[in-house]
C-alpha cells in the first residue's frame, strides 16, 4: 500500500522525477474515518494498537508480582532499573527517583512507536510525523522548565539560564541571546527534529531496501543482480534500524534526563 | 535540477558532522581504554555528544526536504 506510487513510478521506467517527488505519498494517509481535524488514519490506528501493546505488556507484567520474578517480569524490571540506575540516578543523581516514571513512559512509549517501523503489517512508525516527537519534546520542556522554576524559584531560574554566573559582564551581550535561545527553544526542536529525521530517514532507507527488491528481482536479465542485492542487505538494514530505534529511545530519554538535572541545580 | 539540489545540502550536511562523530567517538573509545574503570561515565558523556552532533546533520536532512 504504502510503497504503491514508488513502485509505480519505478517500474513506469525510471521516471525517478515522479518517485521522488510524492516522497510525502509515504506517510500522509487518507482520513480511514473523517472528522476533520480529529480524523483517525493509519498511522493514528497503528500507534494506538502499539500503545495498547506496551500498556498489555507492562500490565500483565506487575498485574501480579512474584518476589521470584517470571521471564516477562524479569524483563519489564530489567527496562525499569536500567532507566532507575543508568538513566535517573547517574544524571540527576539521588533526587532523580522521582523522574524514573516519566523517563520509563518516554522510553517504552518511543521505542515501541518507532518499533512500528520494522513490525510487518504496519511498518510505518508513527514517530515519522513530526507532531509525535514534537509532542513528546514538548513534554519533555514543560517537565524540564517546570523543575527549574520550582526548584529554582521562577525569577532566579530565568536569571541563571540568560545570564550565567561567572562570566566578564561584556560578554552578556552575545551570550545571553544564545543561552536563551538554546535553552528554551534549540533543546526542544533538536529532541524533536532529531527523533523525526531519524524515523524519516530510516523509512524512506527501509522503503527504498523491499521496492528495490520488489521491483528488480522478478525481472531477471536485467537489473536482476541489483534485486539479489537488495534482498541479501535487507537483514542487515533491519538489523540496522532496530539499533536506531533502540538508540532513538535511549537518547532522548538520556537527553531529558540531562536536560532535568541541568536545571535541577544552577548552573556552576 | 532541484532533486541533485535536495542531495547536495544532505550530503554537504553530513561532512561536517561525520568528521565530529569520528573525532568524539575516537576520542571516547581512547579514554575507555586509558581508564576503564570511568568506562560508563564516559560512554554517557559521549551519547550525549553524538546527540549533539548529529541533530547537526539532522537539521540538513530536514531541510533538504523542506526547501
Amino acid at each position: 500500500m504504502t510503497t504503491m506510487p514508488v513502485i509505480a513510478a519505478a517500474e513506469w521506467g525510471g521516471e525517478f522525477e515522479g518517485a521522488l517527488d510524492p516522497i510525502s505519498a509515504l506517510f500522509e494517509f487518507p482520513a480511514i474515518l473523517d472528522l476533520g481535524p480529529l480524523s483517525i488514519n493509519r498511522t493514528i490506528l497503528i500507534a494506538w494498537f502499539m500503545t495498547l501493546v506496551a500498556g498489555l505488556i507492562f500490565v500483565v507484567a506487575f498485574r501480579n508480582p512474584q518476589i521470584v520474578p517470571g521471564k516477562l517480569q524479569a524483563a519489564c524490571e530489567a527496562i525499569v532499573e536500567f532507566v532507575r540506575e543508568n538513566i535517573a540516578l547517574e544524571i540527576i543523581g539521588p533526587r532523580g527517583t522521582k523522574f524514573v516514571p516519566l523517563l520509563t513512559t518516554f522510553m517504552v512509549f518511543i521505542f515501541f512507536m518507532n518499533f512500528a517501523k520494522i513490525t510487518p503489517f504496519m511498518m510505518l512508525p508513527p514517530t515519522s510525523r513530526a507532531a509525535w516527537p514534537l509532542f513528546l519534546a514538548l513534554t519533555a520542556w514543560v517537565v524540564y522548565v517546570g523543575v527549574g522554576i520550582k526548584e529554582q524559584g521562577f525569577g532566579s531560574y530565568f536569571k541563571e539560564l540568560a545570564f550565567p554566573p561567572g562570566v566578564p559582564k561584556v560578554l552578556y551581550v552575545i551570550l545571553t541571546p544564545i543561552e536563551v535561545v538554546s535553552n528554551l527553544i534549540l533543546r526542544p526542536f533538536t529532541l524533536a527534529v532529531r527523533l523525526f529525521a531519524n524515523m524519516v530517514a530510516g523509512h524512506i532507507l527501509i522503503v527504498i531496501t523491499l521496492v528495490a527488491i520488489h521491483v528488480f528481482l522478478p525481472s531477471f536479465p536485467v537489473g536482476w543482480s541489483l534485486g539479489v542485492f537488495a534482498l541479501l542487505v535487507s537483514p542487515a538494514v533491519f538489523g540496522f534500524e532496530l539499533l536506531i530505534i533502540i538508540l532513538q529511545a535511549y537518547i532522548f530519554t538520556m537527553l531529558t534526563a540531562v536536560y532535568i538535572a541541568s536545571s535541577m541545580e544552577p548552573a556552576h | 535540477m532541484e532533486n541533485l539540489g535536495n542531495g547536495l545540502v544532505y550530503g554537504l550536511a553530513t561532512l561536517g558532522p561525520g568528521i565530529g562523530l569520528g573525532i568524539l567517538i575516537g576520542k571516547a573509545i581512547e579514554s575507555m581504554a586509558r581508564q576503564p574503570e570511568a568506562a560508563g561515565m564516559v560512554r554517557t558523556t559521549m551519547f550525549i555528544g553524538i546527540a549533539v552532533v548529529e541533530a547537526l546533520a539532522l537539521l540538513g536532512f530536514v531541510l533538504a526536504f523542506a526547501i
